[in-house]
């Protein structure tokens, strides 16, 4: 995941109708259509009726527009943006799980700081790190983690919104209630 | 719809199952195929009072899907299949899948356990909608009674627009059970379905300054014709432009085969000129086709030199496989409207096409490679016997077959005029079409005429169904290519495996030679009798008019005849899988020589 591919990374912001199943039908179609997910980040929307799948796709850009003609074709799927990363917002979330102990809690500690990471929990012998940023910084902050010893990880999917005051959601969500 | 007049304050209450039924004769259902058990019994018991709908009782699930299929081809209208859960659910699999792969609408109506069972290994408890989604334009899982109306509608709505095709509503047992009010029509709830259907203007005037242009163009006619109906719009464009035109597998009577600018069906088995003319123009336009790999062949190699104006109804085909340089999202019959109009300014403002020398070539390919086969003395040629079917049959009897040889040869060797004449599985390839097809496609056109030409390995993939035909009035005409042998397989064998016949024989028992084994395993004229059908059967040519004519004049029963060919029949031309479609054989060894004229 980390290595450079010569194929493209893209960032797609897929709304979807709030209905059992829908994920499914999404992460199944890129199975069977040969089309690899890097990254799946699901959750609501400001509107009920609307979720939104944040996609990351390792694609060329030819397959790219198949997948997003045949995520179309899906009758939940209500809107695909891609967001190019110039012009808009990415963020993932991390948990950390770092054996440190008292003598070494302090150097742990001060490796955060310029991370903007912090601890949200803490044991005798190991702390928990919640960071967030682009992936670039956090892998950083992994690299200087992992010599302390990281017990585990947990990383979100990718989460993205475009720059300025545009919405991607208020025309899908005029034709949502224009249909019930 | 009248209850609702009457008494508009209130809906009346309607048990799912009535719904189902109400709002299948609310949309104009006349017919279903289908087989009841545990889940969908509910549903049963409405629909044996229904005035309205003719519910056919099939004898496996496989056969309500592709007889659905089959009056969905015929009559233009969405084909319905219906089946309890679990194993009759997944019995629709192939022909659902079958469905997807050709476009064609069809609902399949399933039962399901009741919803406190789902997810618990119920029994005869199968995730159909998990299973079909792959295979369905959509599907729905139904768990309330208030709910089926609207996925009925809805699955309609979804399979009849846009790219057509199957539709499955899952309904669990207790909300066929369960009461709500009913209330039609009801609003669709569909804000992610939005079928483009209308052209962009610029695009279509891209393509009528192309045709212009052109030398070497080729109208590259598929299935999205038909669906469109968009027949006579299509002759229309043909003869104001005078381009040559090809019909794929699936669009086999768009056009008139008797018409002098068709140049027959391009693909694996397509006539040497279709294939080569595809591959040497320099502009094709597609018309509701797919560049299916049985079509291109090698795909880095085909039609090299050619732009491409690719007009669908679906976005997702356009620049698929190959790159369309002109892009026209839209119906057929609004594309070629609007593509004659545009052709009218071009041609008025004297940008028309000249084509004269593409012709004078197309016309030395055609005159020089024309479809044929070879007949030995007092043999019984497979396309001999598909020949005279059609020409006895006529151009006004709808033609169903299975999948191998004998369909390429009755894509070959019967004329197609009129569309929707010509049912077979292209995409899928599905064996045992034929029969319930036949049967779906009789129902749905009682006037019309219908012979399935099937062979002998896919006819007993699914001849249960002559019980359901001989049993429900419905006399088809079944003529078995009967080569004792699973014939394209065999093909294939002879050409690339060293004519190892590895269980490909249908005919001789283990252990038995050839010279030795005479038996008759299954005899088709004793089982046609047994199913209550007339069987006859042809072993030589100069049986095969007599026999048909007999066929023809039966119409009380359906008909079997048991036409017993030659098994080393095979079927050219042929591009061999993989390869460029410049290594069309129009004969075994016979390599058509293009170079000599080129020079």
């Amino acid at each position: 995941m980390t290595n450079s591919a010569p194929t493209q990374t893209h960032t797609l912001s897929v709304l979807v109708e709030n209905r059992p199943g829908v994920l499914a039908r999404v992460s199944a179609l890129f199975s069977r259509r040969g089309f690899n997910i890097e990254s799946l980040a699901v959750g609501p929307t400001e509107h009920s009726e609307i979720s939104r799948i944040t996609l990351v796709v390792n694609v060329e850009d030819h397959p790219l527009e198949q997948v997003t003609k045949q995520l179309n074709k899906l009758v939940n799927v209500l809107k695909i943006v891609e967001l190019e990363p110039s012009a808009c917002v990415r963020r993932e979330l991390i948990l950390v799980k770092v054996r440190a102990d008292a003598t070494e809690r302090q150097h742990v500690l001060a490796t955060l700081e310029p991370f903007g990471a912090r601890v949200v929990d803490m044991s005798t012998d190991s702390l928990v790190i919640e960071a967030t940023g682009e992936s670039a910084k956090l892998e950083a902050l992994l690299r200087v983690l992992e010599p302390f010893g990281v017990k585990e990880l947990v990383q979100s999917g990718l989460l993205a919104v475009g720059r300025g005051s545009r919405s991607i959601t208020d025309r899908s969500l005029r034709a949502v209630e224009r249909a019930a | 719809m009248t209850e609702q007049g009457s008494s508009s304050l209130r809906a009346p209450e309607l048990t799912g199952a009535q719904a189902l039924i109400r709002a299948l004769e609310e949309l104009g259902v006349d017919t279903v195929f289908g087989i009841p058990g545990g889940a969908i019994l509910p549903a049963y018991d409405p629909m044996f009072d229904s005035k309205q709908l003719r519910h056919i009782l099939v004898r496996h699930e496989q056969g309500a899907g592709h007889a659905a299929t089959g009056y969905a081809q015929a009559t233009g209208k969405v084909g319905v299949c219906i089946a309890t859960s679990g194993p009759g659910a997944t019995n629709l699999v192939t022909p659902i899948a079958d469905a997807y792969m050709d476009s064609v609408p069809i609902v399949a109506i399933t039962g399901q356990v009741a919803s406190s069972l789902i997810g618990t290994d119920g029994f005869q408890e199968a995730d159909i909608c998990g299973i079909t989604m792959p295979i369905t334009k959509h599907n729905f899982l139904v768990t309330r009674a208030e709910d089926i109306p609207r996925a009925i509608a809805e699955a309609f709505h979804i399979a009849a627009t846009g790219r057509p095709g199957p539709v499955l509503v899952d309904i669990a047992k207790d909300a066929m059970q369960a009461s709500a009010p009913f209330r039609w029509p009801v609003e669709l709830n569909l804000p992610g379905y939005r079928p483009v259907s209308k052209p962009h203007g610029k695009q279509i005037r891209e393509a009528a300054r192309l045709l212009g242009l052109a030398k070497r163009p080729v109208l590259y006619v598929g299935g999205g014709v038909l669906k469109a109906r968009a027949t006579a719009e299509l002759l229309e464009l043909a003869e104001l432009t005078g381009a040559p035109v090809v019909t794929t597998l699936m669009a086999r009577g768009a056009f008139p085969d008797s018409h002098k600018q068709h140049l027959g069906m391009p693909g694996m088995h397509g006539s040497v000129a279709a294939v080569t003319a595809l591959q040497k123009s320099d502009l094709i336009v597609a018309l509701g086709a797919r560049f299916d790999d049985r079509v291109t062949g090698k795909l880095t190699s085909f039609a090299p030199d050619a732009k491409v104006v690719h007009a669908d109804i679906d976005p997702a085909e356009i620049s698929k496989n190959r790159t369309a340089d002109v892009p026209i999202v839209g119906d057929c019959r609004e594309v070629l409207t609007e593509l004659a109009a545009a052709v009218r300014t071009e041609q008025a403002a004297d940008r028309g096409g000249d084509y004269s020398g593409w012709w004078e070539q197309l016309e030395d390919w055609r005159t020089r490679y024309p479809l044929g086969y070879e007949t030995e003395a007092g043999q019984l040629a497979p396309q001999y016997v598909i020949e005279r079917i059609g020409k006895i049959a006529g151009p006004d009897a709808i033609y169903t077959t299975g999948v191998g040889q004998h369909q390429m040869w009755a894509a070959q060797f019967i004329s197609y005029e009129k569309p929707n004449t010509f049912l077979n599985s292209g995409g899928a390839g599905t064996m045992g079409y034929g029969v319930p097809a036949a049967m779906g496609a009789k129902a749905g056109r009682p006037d019309a005429t219908v012979w399935c030409i099937d062979g002998d390995g896919c006819f007993q993939m699914t001849n249960q169904e002559l019980a359901t035909c001989a049993l429900n009035n419905i006399p088809i005409k079944i003529a078995i290519i009967n080569n004792g042998a699973l014939g394209m397989v065999r093909q294939w064998q002879t050409l690339f495996y060293n004519q190892r016949y590895s269980n490909t024989d249908l005919r001789r028992g283990a252990g038995v030679s050839a010279a030795e084994d005479h038996r008759r395993i299954p005899d088709f004229v004793k089982l046609a009798e047994a199913y209550g059908c007339v069987g006859l059967r042809c072993e030589s040519p100069d049986q095969v008019d007599a026999v048909i004519e007999k066929a023809m004049a039966i119409n009380d029963a359906p008909v079997v005849i048991d036409f017993v060919v030659h098994e080393d029949a095979m079927v050219w031309p042929m591009v061999p899988a993989g390869l460029s479609n410049d290594e069309i054989l129009a004969a075994r060894d016979q390599r058509p020589d293009f170079d000599e004229e080129s020079e």
